[in-house]
């Protein structure tokens, strides 16, 4: 059962929002990226990806051969790069940068329109109507980017010990256990530390199952991941519809 | 003329229309129902039939002006090219308990990009909106469109034919903008060929609307200047 357990999250988020993630958490100049550096992060994050069976969509490996190849042709000195087309600029980060560039452009102005959605959610009309969305507005994950969970789960991994190769267990643990420890432990305290949901885990096969229950858990809209500011401790807390809806895992 | 009965002032006709309407109503339909009641009823009323948008406007504002001084917890909206009352944001939390809304849904990040994108760009492709995002939005696109933020407004010219998006005035209300010129940071996002405003027609046949009060030109657009003048004159 645990194998064809497959976690349908939704990670909306692009390859751009990776990039510009990466380059405010390493705080390096958007117009100067270190492209060696970031295309490592870069690949990375698509390696945990991966291990996780998120659906990695085509976006962000063709994003990858991008990288691969802006850090390839910096390997070349400017005179033995071949031609591309259409390439006025000497940088090859060129076309990126500006791709970057004008995507947080969007991106900042997204925050704006956000704020007066917040605002308007306070103005009603006459009718007592006011515009009210339908239900499915994919609010999943709002709190916390998927990155921030990602870094989080790769931390996570690495206090493991060094995994002992010379038995082989039983699987001993389903997505679906895990998501009956996060619920017990959210009921009884309300508020958990992210780090502290995988302590005493001593197996990769542990952690990856309680990150999926909990990627599981938020896509019910169980629970919510919050953050105090960006790159902070990430928390888990129970959303208002916490058992509502029964959980759905079977 | 014979003054018979005192008509009420264009003011209090206006504010009447305003709480009576049930989606924001434009100064260009107040005028409209000012000429037709003229039409119909002859005498004194017929006095309104002379006005232009400009009075109406301007009476309008004179009611935003007077319910703001009285601290009523009612102000005048100036959003989706009409105006309307609507409690004062300040009162919002009460309101919003009496009502029972409950907590609001909230549109993700990637959708309040996906919509920027649109409401910038449009009309604009699918391919467009990838372009900037670097995401496929097929979901994205397909649930604003659920929502009536985002409509088909046509095919583009381009190979293919596909199909170019565009915001409603759902979008408008629900973001509290007075028209596309009004978002924030036009000038900038404008995208780059076109040095002119964005294209404001676009907004208008809302399908879903019901009882819109139809094709009330937007107050910047050129078409006003000729719908303004030339109706009652003569």
């Amino acid at each position: 059962m645990a194998e064809d357990y497959k976690v349908q999250l939704e990670v909306f988020e692009g390859p751009l929002d990776l990039l510009l993630y990466l380059i405010k958490k390493d705080e390096v100049d958007i117009y100067d990226i270190p492209i060696e550096l970031i295309t490592r992060q870069y690949m990375q994050y698509m390696e945990l990806m991966k291990m996780l069976d998120l659906n990695i969509a085509g976006d962000f490996l063709v994003m990858a051969a991008t990288l691969m190849m802006i850090k390839s042709r910096m390997l070349l000195p400017a005179e033995d790069r071949p031609e591309m087309e259409e390439e006025e600029e000497d940088d090859p980060r060129w076309d990126l940068v500006r791709q970057l560039v004008e995507y947080k452009k969007f991106k900042d102005v997204a925050g704006h329109l956000q704020l007066m959605e917040f605002h308007m959610e306070n103005v009603f009309t006459r009718e007592g109507g006011g515009i009210q969305l339908g239900p499915d507005t994919d609010r999943a994950l709002q709190d916390v980017s998927i990155f921030d969970l990602i870094s989080a789960f790769d931390s996570a991994l690495k206090r493991i010990k060094q995994e002992d190769l010379r038995e082989i267990f039983a699987e001993r643990f389903t997505v679906g256990d895990k998501i009956d420890y996060i619920i017990h432990n959210i009921r009884s305290k309300k508020r958990i530390v992210f780090s502290s949901l995988f302590e005493g885990m001593a197996t990769r096969h542990e952690v990856v199952c309680t990150f999926l229950a909990l990627l599981e858990l938020i896509r019910l809209k169980q629970i919510r991941a919050e953050q105090a500011g960006r790159f902070a401790e990430i928390e888990i807390v129970a959303t208002e519809d916490f058992e509502t809806a029964g959980v759905a895992h079977e | 003329m014979s003054e018979i009965m005192v008509l009420p002032e264009l003011k209090q006709i206006a504010g009447a229309l305003l709480f009576a309407a049930k989606q924001p109503i434009t100064a260009t339909r107040i005028r409209e129902v000012l000429a037709q009641v003229a039409e119909e009823q002859g005498g004194a009323y017929a006095d309104f039939a002379s006005l232009k948008d400009s009075d109406v406007e301007a009476a309008i504002r004179q009611i935003g002006e007077d319910l703001e001084k009285a601290h009523l917890g009612i102000v005048l909206g100036d959003l989706a090219h009409g105006f309307r009352f609507e409690n004062d944001v300040a009162c919002g939390v009460w309101v919003r308990r009496f009502l029972e809304k409950g907590k609001p849904n909230r549109l993700s990040r990637p959708a309040l990009e996906t919509l920027a994108i649109i409401a910038y760009r449009q009309p604009c492709t699918r391919g467009e909106i990838e372009g900037v995002r670097g995401v496929a939005v097929d979901a994205i696109l397909r649930n604003l469109m659920e929502l009536q933020l985002v409509r088909i407004t046509g095919r583009s010219e381009l190979p293919g034919r596909p199909m170019m998006f565009g915001t409603t005035q759902t979008f408008l209300e629900y973001f509290g903008i007075k028209n596309l010129n009004d978002l924030p940071g036009i000038t900038e996002l404008r995208r780059p060929e076109d040095g002119k405003p964005v294209a404001e027609e676009s907004v208008f046949e809302e399908p879903a609307a019901e009882a819109a009060p139809a094709e009330a030109p937007a107050p910047e657009t050129p078409a006003e200047e000729s719908t303004e003048e030339e109706p009652h004159e003569s």
